[in-house]
Protein backbone atom coordinates (compact mmCIF):
# COMPACT_ATOMS: atom_id res chain seq x y z
CA UNK A 1 0.00 0.00 0.00
CA UNK A 2 1.37 3.36 -0.81
CA UNK A 3 1.57 5.80 1.61
CA UNK A 4 -1.97 8.02 1.66
CA UNK A 5 -3.82 4.54 1.08
CA UNK A 6 -1.96 3.46 4.73
CA UNK A 7 -3.09 6.90 6.20
CA UNK A 8 -7.15 6.61 4.68
CA UNK A 9 -6.69 2.42 6.23
CA UNK A 10 -5.78 4.02 9.86
CA UNK A 11 -8.61 6.32 9.96
CA UNK A 12 -10.67 3.96 8.55
CA UNK A 13 -9.71 1.21 11.17
CA UNK A 14 -9.82 3.97 13.96
CA UNK A 15 -13.61 5.08 13.26
CA UNK A 16 -14.93 1.47 12.43
CA UNK A 17 -13.19 0.36 15.85
CA UNK A 18 -14.60 3.61 17.43
CA UNK A 19 -18.18 3.16 15.59
CA UNK A 20 -17.63 -1.18 16.34
CA UNK A 21 -17.53 -0.21 20.11
CA UNK A 22 -20.47 2.67 20.37
CA UNK A 23 -22.62 -0.22 18.53
CA UNK A 24 -20.92 -2.57 20.87
CA UNK A 25 -22.56 -1.00 24.12
CA UNK A 26 -26.24 -1.52 22.89
CA UNK A 27 -25.82 -5.15 21.26
CA UNK A 28 -24.03 -6.46 24.14
CA UNK A 29 -26.99 -4.99 26.61
CA UNK A 30 -29.13 -7.00 24.21
CA UNK A 31 -27.66 -10.24 23.85
CA UNK A 32 -27.03 -10.36 27.98
CA UNK A 33 -31.06 -9.39 27.67
CA UNK A 34 -31.47 -12.66 25.71
CA UNK A 35 -28.90 -14.64 27.76
CA UNK A 36 -30.70 -13.63 31.07
CA UNK A 37 -34.60 -13.99 29.67
CA UNK A 38 -35.37 -10.20 29.72
CA UNK A 39 -35.09 -7.92 26.59
CA UNK A 40 -32.43 -5.22 27.17
CA UNK A 41 -32.87 -1.83 25.35
CA UNK A 42 -35.77 -2.33 22.48
CA UNK A 43 -37.58 0.57 22.53
CA UNK A 44 -35.46 3.14 19.85
CA UNK A 45 -35.63 2.60 16.30
CA UNK A 46 -35.37 -1.00 14.95
CA UNK A 47 -34.45 -3.90 17.67
CA UNK A 48 -33.50 -0.84 19.94
CA UNK A 49 -30.52 0.07 18.02
CA UNK A 50 -31.13 4.09 18.21
CA UNK A 51 -30.25 4.02 22.21
CA UNK A 52 -26.40 4.54 21.25
CA UNK A 53 -27.82 7.59 19.38
CA UNK A 54 -29.41 8.50 22.60
CA UNK A 55 -26.92 7.18 25.19
CA UNK A 56 -24.63 9.52 23.12
CA UNK A 57 -26.78 12.65 23.17
CA UNK A 58 -27.01 12.07 27.27
CA UNK A 59 -23.24 12.16 27.61
CA UNK A 60 -22.49 14.79 25.39
CA UNK A 61 -25.30 16.80 26.85
CA UNK A 62 -23.81 16.42 30.82
CA UNK A 63 -21.71 18.71 32.53
CA UNK A 64 -18.41 18.32 32.37
CA UNK A 65 -17.19 18.48 35.70
CA UNK A 66 -13.89 18.38 36.98
CA UNK A 67 -14.28 17.63 41.08
CA UNK A 68 -12.34 20.91 43.20
CA UNK A 69 -10.40 18.52 45.23
CA UNK A 70 -9.14 16.51 42.24
CA UNK A 71 -5.58 16.36 40.28
CA UNK A 72 -7.30 18.77 37.10
CA UNK A 73 -4.72 17.85 34.63
CA UNK A 74 -3.68 14.16 35.40
CA UNK A 75 -8.18 13.98 35.99
CA UNK A 76 -8.42 14.91 32.09
CA UNK A 77 -5.19 13.04 31.10
CA UNK A 78 -6.32 9.44 32.50
CA UNK A 79 -9.79 8.78 30.39
CA UNK A 80 -7.90 9.40 26.97
CA UNK A 81 -4.93 7.45 27.73
CA UNK A 82 -6.94 4.54 27.56
CA UNK A 83 -8.24 5.28 23.99
CA UNK A 84 -5.12 6.35 22.78
CA UNK A 85 -3.31 3.11 23.84
CA UNK A 86 -6.11 0.83 22.60
CA UNK A 87 -6.45 2.55 19.04
CA UNK A 88 -2.45 2.28 18.61
CA UNK A 89 -2.86 -1.18 19.25
CA UNK A 90 -4.88 -1.67 16.19
CA UNK A 91 -1.95 -0.64 13.92
CA UNK A 92 -0.61 -4.35 14.05
CA UNK A 93 -4.03 -6.38 13.30
CA UNK A 94 -3.71 -7.88 10.00
CA UNK A 95 -7.47 -7.32 8.41
CA UNK A 96 -6.33 -9.47 5.31
CA UNK A 97 -3.44 -10.59 3.23
CA UNK A 98 -2.01 -7.24 3.05
CA UNK A 99 -4.56 -5.51 4.44
CA UNK A 100 -2.66 -3.58 7.69
CA UNK A 101 -1.49 -0.70 8.81
CA UNK A 102 1.81 -1.71 9.87
CA UNK A 103 3.66 -5.44 9.96
CA UNK A 104 6.64 -4.64 12.39
CA UNK A 105 8.99 -7.72 13.59
CA UNK A 106 7.66 -7.00 16.81
CA UNK A 107 4.11 -6.54 15.94
CA UNK A 108 3.21 -8.68 18.82
CA UNK A 109 5.11 -6.84 21.36
CA UNK A 110 3.59 -3.64 20.22
CA UNK A 111 0.55 -4.94 21.60
CA UNK A 112 1.60 -6.07 24.81
CA UNK A 113 2.99 -3.14 25.10
CA UNK A 114 -0.12 -1.08 23.95
CA UNK A 115 -2.24 -2.81 26.53
CA UNK A 116 0.09 -2.36 29.46
CA UNK A 117 0.17 1.27 28.97
CA UNK A 118 -4.00 1.24 29.18
CA UNK A 119 -3.07 0.37 32.97
CA UNK A 120 -2.26 3.92 33.87
CA UNK A 121 -5.67 5.60 32.52
CA UNK A 122 -7.22 3.07 35.11
CA UNK A 123 -4.48 4.54 37.99
CA UNK A 124 -3.98 7.66 37.29
CA UNK A 125 -7.89 8.43 37.31
CA UNK A 126 -7.91 6.74 40.66
CA UNK A 127 -5.13 8.68 41.66
CA UNK A 128 -6.12 11.75 40.46
CA UNK A 129 -9.79 11.33 41.56
CA UNK A 130 -8.57 12.11 45.31
CA UNK A 131 -10.95 9.72 46.56
CA UNK A 132 -10.95 6.75 48.38
CA UNK A 133 -13.32 4.49 46.53
CA UNK A 134 -11.23 5.57 43.61
CA UNK A 135 -8.00 5.01 45.08
CA UNK A 136 -9.12 1.52 46.19
CA UNK A 137 -10.20 0.82 42.35
CA UNK A 138 -6.71 2.32 41.47
CA UNK A 139 -4.72 -0.16 43.75
CA UNK A 140 -6.73 -3.18 43.00
CA UNK A 141 -6.39 -2.57 39.08
CA UNK A 142 -2.73 -2.13 39.51
CA UNK A 143 -2.17 -5.56 41.33
CA UNK A 144 -4.42 -6.95 39.47
CA UNK A 145 -2.87 -6.00 35.81
CA UNK A 146 0.16 -5.98 36.42
CA UNK A 147 -0.67 -9.76 37.87
CA UNK A 148 -2.26 -10.94 34.82
CA UNK A 149 -0.07 -8.89 31.90
CA UNK A 150 3.11 -11.55 33.06
CA UNK A 151 1.52 -14.24 31.91
CA UNK A 152 -0.75 -13.16 29.11
CA UNK A 153 2.58 -12.37 27.07
CA UNK A 154 3.83 -15.56 28.28
CA UNK A 155 1.20 -17.47 27.04
CA UNK A 156 1.65 -16.07 23.32
CA UNK A 157 5.07 -17.34 23.61
CA UNK A 158 3.90 -20.51 22.67
CA UNK A 159 2.68 -19.25 19.72
CA UNK A 160 5.53 -17.09 18.60
CA UNK A 161 7.92 -20.27 19.19
CA UNK A 162 5.79 -22.45 16.88
CA UNK A 163 5.58 -19.79 14.17
CA UNK A 164 8.74 -18.35 15.08
CA UNK A 165 8.37 -14.69 14.29
CA UNK A 166 6.68 -11.62 16.01
CA UNK A 167 4.84 -10.44 13.09
CA UNK A 168 1.40 -10.97 12.79
CA UNK A 169 1.12 -11.47 9.48
CA UNK A 170 3.74 -14.00 9.84
CA UNK A 171 1.66 -15.54 12.31
CA UNK A 172 -1.26 -15.70 10.17
CA UNK A 173 0.12 -17.47 6.94
CA UNK A 174 1.89 -20.12 9.43
CA UNK A 175 -1.06 -20.81 10.41
CA UNK A 176 -1.84 -22.43 7.28
CA UNK A 177 -1.77 -25.97 8.13
CA UNK A 178 -3.39 -26.01 11.63
CA UNK A 179 -4.76 -23.27 13.75
CA UNK A 180 -3.07 -22.82 17.12
CA UNK A 181 -6.14 -23.16 19.27
CA UNK A 182 -5.34 -26.71 18.57
CA UNK A 183 -1.50 -27.07 19.60
CA UNK A 184 -1.86 -23.60 21.72
CA UNK A 185 -5.27 -24.75 23.45
CA UNK A 186 -3.66 -23.71 27.04
CA UNK A 187 -2.22 -20.80 25.65
CA UNK A 188 -5.64 -19.94 24.71
CA UNK A 189 -6.85 -20.57 28.01
CA UNK A 190 -5.06 -18.55 29.66
CA UNK A 191 -4.78 -15.90 27.29
CA UNK A 192 -8.12 -15.73 27.22
CA UNK A 193 -8.63 -15.32 31.27
CA UNK A 194 -6.04 -12.78 31.15
CA UNK A 195 -7.11 -10.76 28.67
CA UNK A 196 -10.12 -10.30 30.31
CA UNK A 197 -8.50 -9.62 33.99
CA UNK A 198 -6.65 -7.05 31.33
CA UNK A 199 -9.23 -5.61 30.07
CA UNK A 200 -10.99 -5.65 33.69
CA UNK A 201 -14.26 -6.33 32.38
CA UNK A 202 -17.06 -8.58 33.79
CA UNK A 203 -16.26 -11.25 35.86
CA UNK A 204 -12.96 -9.15 36.99
CA UNK A 205 -14.54 -6.36 36.92
CA UNK A 206 -12.57 -5.76 40.84
CA UNK A 207 -11.31 -2.61 40.15
CA UNK A 208 -14.66 -0.81 39.27
CA UNK A 209 -17.02 -3.80 41.61
CA UNK A 210 -19.93 -1.65 42.41
CA UNK A 211 -21.47 -3.78 45.38
CA UNK A 212 -18.11 -2.83 47.38
CA UNK A 213 -16.64 0.28 45.82
CA UNK A 214 -19.21 2.40 43.93
CA UNK A 215 -17.60 2.28 40.91
CA UNK A 216 -13.96 1.88 41.45
CA UNK A 217 -11.63 3.76 39.76
CA UNK A 218 -14.14 5.84 37.80
CA UNK A 219 -16.35 7.19 40.83
CA UNK A 220 -15.56 10.84 40.15
CA UNK A 221 -16.05 10.50 36.35
CA UNK A 222 -19.23 11.81 34.50
CA UNK A 223 -20.09 12.99 30.82
CA UNK A 224 -17.53 12.78 28.01
CA UNK A 225 -14.59 11.65 30.18
CA UNK A 226 -16.48 8.55 31.71
CA UNK A 227 -17.70 7.89 28.03
CA UNK A 228 -13.91 8.14 27.20
CA UNK A 229 -13.29 4.99 30.09
CA UNK A 230 -16.33 3.42 28.34
CA UNK A 231 -14.89 4.03 24.96
CA UNK A 232 -11.20 2.68 26.21
CA UNK A 233 -13.27 -0.69 27.62
CA UNK A 234 -15.16 -1.41 24.63
CA UNK A 235 -11.85 -0.95 22.42
CA UNK A 236 -10.02 -3.16 24.28
CA UNK A 237 -12.45 -5.69 23.96
CA UNK A 238 -12.49 -5.36 20.31
CA UNK A 239 -8.83 -5.67 20.24
CA UNK A 240 -8.41 -8.59 22.29
CA UNK A 241 -11.25 -10.40 20.05
CA UNK A 242 -9.13 -9.44 17.06
CA UNK A 243 -5.94 -10.43 18.65
CA UNK A 244 -7.19 -14.10 19.88
CA UNK A 245 -8.63 -14.52 16.41
CA UNK A 246 -5.35 -13.31 14.68
CA UNK A 247 -2.77 -15.54 17.06
CA UNK A 248 -5.23 -18.44 17.77
CA UNK A 249 -8.26 -18.47 14.99
CA UNK A 250 -6.22 -18.49 11.97
CA UNK A 251 -6.78 -14.40 11.61
CA UNK A 252 -7.96 -13.76 7.74
CA UNK A 253 -7.66 -17.37 6.71
CA UNK A 254 -10.50 -19.40 5.51
CA UNK A 255 -11.48 -22.33 7.07
CA UNK A 256 -11.75 -25.36 5.42
CA UNK A 257 -10.87 -24.04 1.93
CA UNK A 258 -13.93 -22.47 2.28
CA UNK A 259 -12.16 -19.12 0.30
CA UNK A 260 -15.74 -17.63 -1.25
CA UNK A 261 -15.98 -15.13 1.48
CA UNK A 262 -12.99 -12.64 1.34
CA UNK A 263 -10.49 -12.98 3.78
CA UNK A 264 -11.48 -9.42 6.32
CA UNK A 265 -15.16 -10.85 5.95
CA UNK A 266 -13.64 -13.84 7.42
CA UNK A 267 -11.61 -12.11 10.56
CA UNK A 268 -15.11 -10.46 11.28
CA UNK A 269 -16.76 -12.85 11.60
CA UNK A 270 -14.18 -15.29 13.36
CA UNK A 271 -14.08 -12.01 15.84
CA UNK A 272 -18.10 -11.29 16.17
CA UNK A 273 -17.90 -14.79 17.51
CA UNK A 274 -15.24 -14.09 19.95
CA UNK A 275 -17.17 -11.17 21.10
CA UNK A 276 -19.89 -13.20 21.63
CA UNK A 277 -18.05 -15.55 23.79
CA UNK A 278 -16.78 -12.55 26.08
CA UNK A 279 -20.47 -11.49 26.48
CA UNK A 280 -21.77 -15.15 27.16
CA UNK A 281 -18.96 -15.07 30.01
CA UNK A 282 -19.86 -12.03 31.75
CA UNK A 283 -23.34 -13.38 31.91
CA UNK A 284 -22.91 -16.82 32.94
CA UNK A 285 -19.54 -16.12 35.73
CA UNK A 286 -20.04 -14.35 39.22
CA UNK A 287 -17.30 -12.02 40.10
CA UNK A 288 -14.77 -13.66 42.19
CA UNK A 289 -13.68 -12.59 45.74
CA UNK A 290 -10.50 -10.17 45.06
CA UNK A 291 -8.01 -12.89 47.07
CA UNK A 292 -9.15 -15.05 44.51
CA UNK A 293 -8.61 -13.68 41.76
CA UNK A 294 -4.71 -13.06 43.01
CA UNK A 295 -3.97 -16.70 44.05
CA UNK A 296 -6.04 -18.00 41.07
CA UNK A 297 -3.27 -15.96 38.80
CA UNK A 298 -0.48 -16.44 40.70
CA UNK A 299 -0.99 -20.26 41.83
CA UNK A 300 -3.10 -21.34 38.40
CA UNK A 301 -2.70 -19.30 35.74
CA UNK A 302 1.08 -18.92 35.89
CA UNK A 303 2.19 -22.61 36.61
CA UNK A 304 -0.02 -23.58 33.37
CA UNK A 305 1.85 -20.75 31.25
CA UNK A 306 5.11 -22.23 32.49
CA UNK A 307 4.15 -25.84 31.56
CA UNK A 308 3.01 -24.82 27.83
CA UNK A 309 6.43 -23.43 27.79
CA UNK A 310 8.43 -25.71 28.47
CA UNK A 311 6.51 -28.54 26.49
CA UNK A 312 5.82 -26.00 23.52
CA UNK A 313 9.82 -25.68 23.46
CA UNK A 314 10.14 -29.11 24.13
CA UNK A 315 7.82 -30.30 20.98
CA UNK A 316 9.42 -27.45 19.02
CA UNK A 317 12.34 -28.72 18.94
CA UNK A 318 11.88 -32.46 19.20
CA UNK A 319 10.19 -31.36 15.53
CA UNK A 320 13.50 -29.67 14.37
CA UNK A 321 15.67 -32.86 15.09
CA UNK A 322 13.21 -35.10 13.70
CA UNK B 1 12.68 12.48 8.36
CA UNK B 2 14.38 10.25 10.66
CA UNK B 3 16.89 12.60 11.80
CA UNK B 4 14.06 15.28 12.60
CA UNK B 5 12.04 12.51 14.66
CA UNK B 6 14.94 11.42 16.43
CA UNK B 7 15.89 15.25 17.70
CA UNK B 8 12.24 15.36 18.52
CA UNK B 9 12.20 12.79 20.62
CA UNK B 10 15.56 13.43 21.73
CA UNK B 11 14.02 16.60 23.12
CA UNK B 12 11.26 15.56 24.35
CA UNK B 13 13.15 12.84 26.39
CA UNK B 14 15.42 15.05 28.05
CA UNK B 15 12.46 17.79 28.74
CA UNK B 16 10.63 14.86 30.21
CA UNK B 17 13.74 14.29 32.47
CA UNK B 18 14.32 17.59 33.58
CA UNK B 19 10.43 17.77 34.61
CA UNK B 20 10.47 14.69 36.26
CA UNK B 21 13.39 15.69 38.73
CA UNK B 22 11.81 19.41 39.68
CA UNK B 23 8.37 18.34 39.97
CA UNK B 24 7.38 18.48 43.77
CA UNK B 25 4.09 16.23 43.13
CA UNK B 26 5.33 12.87 42.78
CA UNK B 27 2.41 11.73 40.36
CA UNK B 28 3.78 14.28 38.35
CA UNK B 29 7.25 13.76 38.66
CA UNK B 30 6.52 9.85 37.51
CA UNK B 31 4.26 11.04 34.65
CA UNK B 32 6.88 12.71 33.23
CA UNK B 33 8.95 9.63 33.88
CA UNK B 34 6.99 7.40 32.01
CA UNK B 35 7.22 9.92 29.11
CA UNK B 36 10.65 9.91 29.38
CA UNK B 37 10.97 6.37 28.92
CA UNK B 38 8.60 6.24 25.71
CA UNK B 39 11.18 8.99 24.02
CA UNK B 40 13.64 7.11 24.62
CA UNK B 41 12.17 3.76 23.02
CA UNK B 42 11.48 5.81 20.11
CA UNK B 43 14.95 6.63 19.73
CA UNK B 44 15.71 3.01 19.69
CA UNK B 45 14.05 2.30 17.37
CA UNK B 46 14.91 5.06 15.27
CA UNK B 47 18.30 3.85 15.92
CA UNK B 48 16.71 -0.12 14.54
CA UNK B 49 16.60 -1.47 18.11
CA UNK B 50 13.11 -2.67 17.51
CA UNK B 51 13.27 -5.38 20.27
CA UNK B 52 14.67 -3.11 23.09
CA UNK B 53 12.30 -0.35 21.96
CA UNK B 54 9.52 -3.36 22.33
CA UNK B 55 11.20 -3.77 25.99
CA UNK B 56 11.59 -0.47 27.01
CA UNK B 57 8.04 -0.02 26.77
CA UNK B 58 6.83 -3.69 28.11
CA UNK B 59 8.94 -3.50 30.73
CA UNK B 60 10.14 0.12 31.30
CA UNK B 61 6.86 2.12 31.04
CA UNK B 62 4.34 -0.96 31.41
CA UNK B 63 5.38 -3.11 34.40
CA UNK B 64 7.77 -0.95 36.61
CA UNK B 65 6.81 2.29 36.49
CA UNK B 66 2.94 1.00 37.20
CA UNK B 67 4.61 -0.14 40.86
CA UNK B 68 6.00 3.31 41.31
CA UNK B 69 2.74 4.28 40.68
CA UNK B 70 1.45 1.51 43.17
CA UNK B 71 3.99 2.61 45.94
CA UNK B 72 2.55 6.68 45.41
CA UNK B 73 -1.13 6.07 45.71
CA UNK B 74 -0.40 3.91 49.16
CA UNK B 75 1.61 6.52 50.66
CA UNK B 76 -0.72 9.17 49.62
CA UNK B 77 1.18 12.02 50.29
CA UNK B 78 -0.64 15.23 49.00
CA UNK B 79 0.23 18.41 50.39
CA UNK B 80 2.41 17.80 53.32
CA UNK B 81 4.41 15.58 50.84
CA UNK B 82 4.32 18.24 48.44
CA UNK B 83 5.58 21.11 50.89
CA UNK B 84 8.44 18.57 52.32
CA UNK B 85 9.28 18.20 48.65
CA UNK B 86 9.67 21.99 48.23
CA UNK B 87 12.12 22.60 51.20
CA UNK B 88 14.11 19.18 49.99
CA UNK B 89 14.59 20.97 46.58
CA UNK B 90 16.86 24.01 47.73
CA UNK B 91 18.92 24.96 45.33
CA UNK B 92 22.15 24.02 47.40
CA UNK B 93 21.39 20.64 46.65
CA UNK B 94 22.14 20.83 42.78
CA UNK B 95 25.61 21.71 43.04
CA UNK B 96 27.08 18.31 43.71
CA UNK B 97 25.09 16.49 41.55
CA UNK B 98 25.27 18.85 38.88
CA UNK B 99 29.23 18.85 39.37
CA UNK B 100 29.35 14.89 38.73
CA UNK B 101 27.43 14.87 35.92
CA UNK B 102 28.81 17.54 34.29
CA UNK B 103 32.45 15.39 34.70
CA UNK B 104 30.50 12.55 33.04
CA UNK B 105 29.09 15.14 30.26
CA UNK B 106 33.11 16.16 29.53
CA UNK B 107 33.97 12.22 29.43
CA UNK B 108 31.40 11.45 26.92
CA UNK B 109 31.74 14.65 25.01
CA UNK B 110 35.50 13.67 24.65
CA UNK B 111 34.53 9.77 23.70
CA UNK B 112 32.36 10.91 21.07
CA UNK B 113 34.39 12.97 19.64
CA UNK B 114 37.37 10.56 19.15
CA UNK B 115 34.24 7.77 17.81
CA UNK B 116 34.00 7.78 13.73
CA UNK B 117 30.41 8.32 12.44
CA UNK B 118 29.90 5.11 12.44
CA UNK B 119 25.34 5.02 12.29
CA UNK B 120 25.49 1.55 11.13
CA UNK B 121 21.38 1.77 10.81
CA UNK B 122 21.09 -2.38 10.25
CA UNK B 123 17.87 -3.55 12.17
CA UNK B 124 18.78 -5.71 14.90
CA UNK B 125 15.61 -8.44 15.34
CA UNK B 126 14.20 -10.42 18.22
CA UNK B 127 15.85 -13.11 16.96
CA UNK B 128 19.62 -11.39 16.66
CA UNK B 129 18.99 -10.40 20.54
CA UNK B 130 18.54 -14.01 21.27
CA UNK B 131 21.20 -15.38 19.81
CA UNK B 132 23.20 -12.88 21.37
CA UNK B 133 21.92 -13.47 25.04
CA UNK B 134 22.69 -17.10 25.40
CA UNK B 135 25.54 -17.19 23.24
CA UNK B 136 28.56 -14.97 24.31
CA UNK B 137 26.76 -13.49 27.33
CA UNK B 138 25.06 -16.57 28.83
CA UNK B 139 26.72 -15.99 31.38
CA UNK B 140 25.29 -12.12 31.90
CA UNK B 141 21.03 -14.33 32.18
CA UNK B 142 22.42 -16.78 34.22
CA UNK B 143 23.70 -14.43 36.88
CA UNK B 144 20.52 -12.04 36.45
CA UNK B 145 18.73 -14.73 37.18
CA UNK B 146 20.33 -15.78 40.12
CA UNK B 147 19.74 -12.18 40.92
CA UNK B 148 16.35 -12.36 40.62
CA UNK B 149 15.74 -15.63 42.29
CA UNK B 150 17.20 -13.74 45.06
CA UNK B 151 15.07 -11.22 45.12
CA UNK B 152 12.12 -13.73 44.88
CA UNK B 153 12.89 -15.52 47.98
CA UNK B 154 13.25 -11.87 49.62
CA UNK B 155 10.01 -10.91 48.92
CA UNK B 156 9.01 -13.94 49.84
CA UNK B 157 10.37 -14.01 53.02
CA UNK B 158 9.06 -10.41 53.70
CA UNK B 159 5.89 -11.48 52.45
CA UNK B 160 5.32 -14.54 54.50
CA UNK B 161 2.95 -15.11 57.28
CA UNK B 162 4.18 -15.88 60.42
CA UNK B 163 3.04 -16.16 64.06
CA UNK B 164 4.98 -14.42 66.90
CA UNK B 165 3.02 -17.26 69.76
CA UNK B 166 1.11 -19.97 69.77
CA UNK B 167 -2.31 -19.30 69.62
CA UNK B 168 -3.80 -20.69 73.01
CA UNK B 169 -1.25 -18.05 74.92
CA UNK B 170 -1.88 -15.23 72.67
CA UNK B 171 -1.73 -11.97 74.17
CA UNK B 172 -3.79 -8.98 72.40
CA UNK B 173 -0.26 -7.42 71.32
CA UNK B 174 0.93 -10.14 69.55
CA UNK B 175 -2.37 -10.99 67.38
CA UNK B 176 -0.88 -8.61 64.76
CA UNK B 177 1.20 -11.25 63.51
CA UNK B 178 -1.13 -13.79 62.41
CA UNK B 179 -3.39 -12.18 60.09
Amino acid sequence: MSETMTIIFAISVMLAAVGGAAVLTWFERRLLGIWQDRYGPNRLGPGGILQVVADMLKLLTKHDWVPPFADRWVFIFAPTAIVVAMLLGFAVVPFGPGLHIIDVNIGLLFFIGMTSLAVYSVLLGGLASNNKYALLGGLRSAAQMVSYEVFMGLSLMGVVMLSGSFSMQDIVESQRDGWYCVSQSLGLFVFTIAAIAESHRLPFDLPEAEHELTAGFHTEYSGMKFAMFMLGEYLGLILISCMITTLFFGGWLAPFGATWLPPIVWFSLKTFIIICFFVLLRAAIPRPRYDQLMSLGWKVMLPLTLVNLVVTGAVALWMQGA
Amino acid sequence: MELVLFYISSAVALFATIFALTRTNAAHALIYLIVSLLAVAVIFFLLGAPFAAALEIVIYAGAIMVLFVFVIMMLNLGEEGEERERQRMHPAVWIGPSLLSAILLIEMILMLSQLDDRHTGALITAKQVGLTLFGPYVLAVEIASMLLLAGLVGAYHVGRRFRLSEPDNSSPSSTEGDS
